[in-house]
């Protein structure tokens, strides 16, 4: 079994990093990230507890291992939530454990409520991290407008551990609606996709628009009486037979992986329009799919391919858009290789915030879901 | 506030650098003429002018690429520049560099709403790019109060936000690509129309970057559709306090404006005095927005006023026309103009928790008496960013500095509640000696790391947003 380091505090895991010999797997609570590559596993877990919680401010900061199910209940305690919906990926990567704070960041973890509310690093307003040297540094802070020195928060968002250890996460936090509502309609996919283009396109709020194998549907929130209105303009708008639904079970589904079957699991951002054309390229191959943001994330399932689909699903979607591997044969890459430029910058900023190179090494090329 | 000396040996090489530019740009891109550069010696911070060496305005990102590839084999600096418009020298040259203007670059690339983007050549004012989308029923929602004249690229430098920010966010969250040009001449394309990146974010750190890693020339921004109606409600209350608490409760019952504005006493009389829009007169005042359909307006203004009305209004008047709303939003939005009537004023830009808000205005109210300069508050409660206004007098000697003194000192009090030195407007060489306030030197040392990948020559836009003393071994490098 390997090494699991446990600080108990920043400044305990501060000095572990500083004094590691060698590579370091970072864990949260082990839900959504990467499969670890060599070297100690160096868990967040201790780092934890609520610091700060003002509801009137809509603004709360914690330690990165702080379970998100504590964070997400004292947030439901005064009717507040994070407002860009968490993926919980245990399911579908066959993993348990607790998401923390820190995974969530790290991974820029982000649900069918990015098409209205953003995804997780726009309600990320500061935070703590340990660089590869040991050293403490802070970005950001816990107001919500704030443009003093550069956004390092944005950087670390979705960094995957290779750019610093997240200590301390401050999120802006959002009111839970009165009332919401799912609409729910019988079409195929590409009337589908063109009803959601259609309503993100329309002034009446949609706070989720996802269609698959249930059809096509969109979810409005708000105060009791807007809600009956804007779904009644929706329904006017868009024609056809619309269901008025509790969607809860389904956008958990759609937010946890697409809800699919067994397969090589790949999560695509795309350009809108082309989402059927990337799947299309999918011809005679066997998989499922469901479109999430209005299109603009496709979750699909591929079996029978040796390379999962890769070069498919990476050809098709080449320069409008790029294809993550969640779940997936080993040596497969699982981000879509950048271009030379980014890459470039990329590399040498993670040479500077980890000139070890000892922080989740490699993950960015080598890394594989297990 | 000290500037580094001039490059005396750029100075001496002013000709060469000036064919050098020449011979990659047309002959109508290049300012040189003394009486022309004098335009561009100062931005929206006007206390301090120095001319530069040169002035380019290229049209294209090939044209910026030549120029910065130019200035980099030469060791030139270089200032880019949007509209000038910067309240925190942003933009603000020195004698040794090129200012690199975007302004030729304004044309729009894409319209896009099947996929809810619009692509625009950098230039382009803010208020251009919804002007170029808003007959069709959309509009880019980041309305920083300069818009008619600010450009977007400044707008991406600065992260800029606006009053509609409390429900739409500010520029980082509506900014889905760039076309950056390095400091090398390098162009890198960055995102696009769709979400996240495969990587790193670097989206995430070139916005609010302040000119200081590259030059975007080209922005993908998302657009959105037009909200059916607005409608905003004035409220008066006898004290700040109270009405901070009016505010805490909005948000807490879920309620979300698109805007909500506070004034002081101060800027309440003067705003009156100047625009008479017949506002109460009263210790604090509320301007709260809402948006959508009539009834949808009417349902949420109803649950406003419920709450408010438990904190005993002195004036509440919800407006019940465009007359109206126009009459409301009058004096908030002429209020930098009303204070420009009656003095030189310095606008400060901290951003505060909202739980301190009548602490903090009781504070400056002390420290404004302490030295004798009126200070009016005007600002965006819903997310605590605080636009303090110092009055002082240009004319009368050391009235400047002392007025400098004051701004830095209410500045350092917002980081001492837990609040940050500028929420919209940017370090620029404002508030670049005050960053160790907020930054250990830890903190600080980062942020130079990312601009040491991007500009390792640290040529782009000189001596702004960090302190001197932390740069300068690079910048003599």
């Amino acid at each position: 079994m390997k090494d699991v380091m446990k600080p108990e505090n920043e400044a305990e895991l501060s000095e572990m990093v500083r004094a590691a010999a060698g590579p370091l797997s970072l864990r949260g609570g082990g839900t959504r990230g990467l499969a670890y590559g060599s070297g100690a596993v160096l868990e967040t877990g201790g780092v934890a507890g609520i610091r700060l919680y003002e509801p009137g401010a809509l603004t709360l900061v914690a330690g990165a291992g702080t379970p998100l199910d504590e964070v997400e209940s004292v947030l439901a305690g005064e009717r507040q939530r994070l407002a860009f919906e968490v993926p919980d990926m245990r399911a579908a990567l066959g993993r348990d454990g607790i998401s923390t704070l820190g995974g969530v960041a790290a991974m820029n973890a982000s649900g069918p409520r990015r098409v209205q509310a953003g995804a997780a690093r726009d309600h990320m307003i500061g935070l703590r991290f340990v660089d590869g040297m040991g050293t403490v540094v802070k970005s950001g802070g816990r107001v919500m407008k704030n443009v003093t020195g550069l956004d390092l928060v944005k950087l670390l968002a979705g960094s995957q551990g290779t750019l610093g250890v997240i200590t301390e996460v401050a999120f802006k936090v959002q009111a839970i609606p009165e009332t919401e509502v799912t609409l729910q309609a019988e079409v195929g996919r590409a009337a589908g996709l063109a009803l959601l283009r259609q309503a993100l396109g329309s002034p009446f709020e949609v706070s989720g628009a996802a269609c698959g194998s249930f059809g096509a549907v969109l979810r409005i929130e708000g105060m009791a009486a807007s809600v009956r209105y804007r779904a009644a303009a929706l329904k006017a708008l868009l024609g056809g037979d619309w269901a008025e639904i509790d969607g809860s079970a389904l956008w958990a589904g759609i937010r946890d992986g697409g809800a699919l079957g067994a397969g090589a699991l790949w999560r695509v951002s795309v350009k809108p329009t082309e989402a059927e054309r990337v799947v299309a390229a999918l011809t005679g191959v066997q998989h499922e799919a469901t479109f999430d943001w209005g299109g603009g994330l496709i979750w699909i399932a591929v079996q029978g391919r040796a390379d999962g689909g890769a070069a498919l699903i990476r050809g098709a979607v080449a320069g409008v858009g790029h294809a993550t591997l969640v779940r997936g044969p080993a040596g497969v890459p699982v981000f879509q290789p950048e271009a030379a430029g980014v890459a470039a910058l990329s590399t040498a900023l993670r040479a500077k915030f980890d000139p070890r190179g000892i922080l989740n090494a490699g993950i960015f090329d080598q890394g594989a879901f297990g | 506030m000290d500037m580094p000396q001039p490059d005396q040996a750029i100075l001496a090489s002013r000709d060469t650098v000036l064919s050098r530019l020449r011979a990659v740009l047309p002959a109508d891109a290049v300012i040189s003429d003394p009486a022309e550069t004098r335009a561009y010696e100062c931005d929206a911070l006007t206390a301090y002018r120095c001319a530069p060496l040169a002035v380019v305005l290229p049209r294209s990102t090939a044209e910026v690429s030549a120029v910065l590839r130019t200035c980099s084999a030469l060791g030139v600096k270089v200032v880019p520049r949007g509209s000038g418009t910067s309240l925190a020298g942003g933009a603000f040259p020195t004698a040794d560099c090129v200012v690199l203007g975007v302004a030729r670059m304004n044309a729009v690339i894409e319209t896009d709403y099947e996929n809810r983007y619009i692509k625009v050549q950098t230039g382009r004012t803010n208020l251009a790019v919804t002007g170029a989308v808003e007959a069709d029923g959309w509009f880019y929602a980041p309305d920083p109060s300069s818009q008619l004249a600010c450009a977007i690229a400044g707008n991406i430098a600065m992260n800029s936000g606006g009053a509609h920010c409390l429900k739409y966010g500010v520029t980082t969250n509506n900014l889905l690509g760039v076309t950056l040009v390095l400091m090398s001449g390098e162009v890198v394309e960055i995102g696009g129309p769709w979400s996240d990146a495969p990587g790193l974010d670097l989206l995430g750190v070139i916005c609010g970057s302040e000119g200081q890693l590259g030059v975007v020339t080209e922005a993908t921004l998302r657009i959105l559709p037009k909200p059916e109606g607005a409608r905003p409600v004035l409220m008066g209350f006898a004290a700040n306090e109270v009405a901070g608490a009016c505010v805490a409760d909005i948000i807490k019952a879920g309620l979300l404006p698109v805007a909500i504005e506070f004034m002081d006493r101060p800027c309440i009389r003067a705003c009156e005095a100047f625009a008479h829009a017949g506002y109460p007169d009263c210790e604090a005042l509320l301007i709260i927005e809402v948006e959508g359909s009539p009834a949808e307006i009417d349902a949420q203004l109803a649950r406003i006023k419920e709450i408010a009305q438990r904190h005993n209004p002195v004036a509440y008047r919800e407006s019940g026309s465009e007359e109206e709303s126009k009459k409301i939003w009058l004096g908030r939005k002429s209020a930098f103009g009303a204070m420009g009537q009656i003095a030189d004023y310095m606008c400060l830009d901290g951003t505060i928790p909202v739980s301190e808000l009548p602490y903090v205005l009781r504070r400056i109210g002390e420290m404004s008496a302490a030295v004798g300069l009126s200070v009016a508050n005007v600002f965006h409660a819903g997310d605590g960013n605080m636009h303090p206004l110092i009055l002082y007098n240009a004319n009368k000697p050391g009235d400047l500095e002392l007025c400098e003194t004051l701004g830095a000192d209410i500045l350092k009090l917002c980081v001492e509640v837990g609040g940050c030195l500028t929420g919209e407007h940017g370090v620029g060489v404002e508030k670049r000696d005050l960053m160790t306030v907020q930054f250990s030197p830890a903190d600080l040392e980062a942020q130079l790391r990312v601009k040491d990948v991007f500009d390792p020559g640290w040529l782009l836009n000189p001596a702004k947003v960090f302190p001197l003393e932390a740069t300068a071994s690079r910048r003599a490098g």
